[in-house]
């Protein structure tokens, strides 16, 4: 195993078990910086799928967007933060009702991990999965994705942007103080 | 140069299979353990960044970059989806003091 897919395997470790925390831990504030950790390891797998501008906007939109955003609403939701911490037992309470959450969860995985076992998804010779083709380790993939939002899924990107503009519109909408709730 | 493809081909499409399914059960593990709405939050962003990270194994594998268009369309999706669920958790936090999402049981049958 060369260094290159160590660190990838590495990086599927660290998601995989800071994710974890992130699901399991009692304390709010670990959780969403936790989160941190999880993104930005998914962005480097992104990498390792020869999806290096994915893994940018991964960056920019999510640990730089949605998470600075969840801190908000967090800091905003959360002035008997103090309170919860000084009470640790509260999250071993509901240990026995976790059990059904549990059982679903490992048949969703066992679903997916079934499903995908009769594919024949290696190549017979190891590691020639990758023809020669559009996508190479070597350049940057911002052009050919360029080039298809404009071409065959320019309809739907004209339509992610004006869902966009109605979710900041509901967005602002929703969080402003009305007239009624003071 | 050379050197950088063979790596990254190295890894097996099952093993990023296994880690999508890992990382989704692990949303789904949060979405039904946790009451906290924030939490929650963060573990349908897992479930849709276990897709995102198949999508681009599979765009990747098959050598089309049409995959990883659909990835910025389910980001965008995302974005949206987060900005109107957090004003929706500050409005119940305003009503209701709390993110508990036990309190908002009303609409249970």
């Amino acid at each position: 195993m060369n260094p290159g897919e160590l660190i990838c395997y590495i990086l599927a470790g660290v998601v995989v078990i800071s994710a974890l925390v992130v699901v399991l831990t009692a304390n709010l504030v670990r959780s969403v910086f936790l989160f941190f950790v999880t993104l930005f390891a998914l962005a480097g797998l992104y990498v390792f799928s020869l999806a290096d501008f994915v893994a940018v906007t991964q960056v920019i939109v999510y640990v730089g967007g949605v998470l600075v955003l969840m801190l908000f609403a967090f800091m905003l939701s959360n002035k008997e933060l103090l309170n919860s911490l000084r009470q640790p037992a509260a999250a071993k309470l509901s240990m026995l009702t976790n059990i059904p959450a549990g059982i679903v969860a490992a048949g969703v995985f066992t679903v997916l991990a079934i499903s995908t076992k009769g594919l024949q998804l290696a190549a017979p010779s190891g590691m020639s999965l990758f023809p020669a083709g559009m996508l190479n380790a070597g350049d940057n993939t911002i052009h050919l994705l360029g080039v298809r939002l404009m071409t065959n899924y320019l309809l739907p990107f004209e339509l992610a942007s004006v869902f966009l503009l109605m979710a900041l519109i509901g967005a602002a909408h929703l969080a402003r103080k009305g007239k009624e709730s003071t | 140069m050379q050197d950088i493809v063979k790596t990254i081909q190295g890894v097996p499409l099952n093993h990023y299979i296994l880690l999508s399914a890992i990382i989704f059960s692990i949303g789904v593990t949060g979405v039904l353990i946790r009451r906290n709405a924030i939490v929650i939050f963060m573990s349908v962003e897992l479930m849709l960044n276990a897709v995102n990270l198949l999508l681009t194994a599979f765009s990747a594998f098959s050598n089309d970059p049409a995959g990883q268009v659909f990835v910025f369309f389910i980001m965008a999706l995302a974005a949206a989806e987060v900005a109107v669920g957090l004003a929706i958790i500050v409005m119940i936090y305003r009503n209701t003091n709390t993110i508990d999402i036990n309190v908002m049981n009303r609409l249970k049958w």
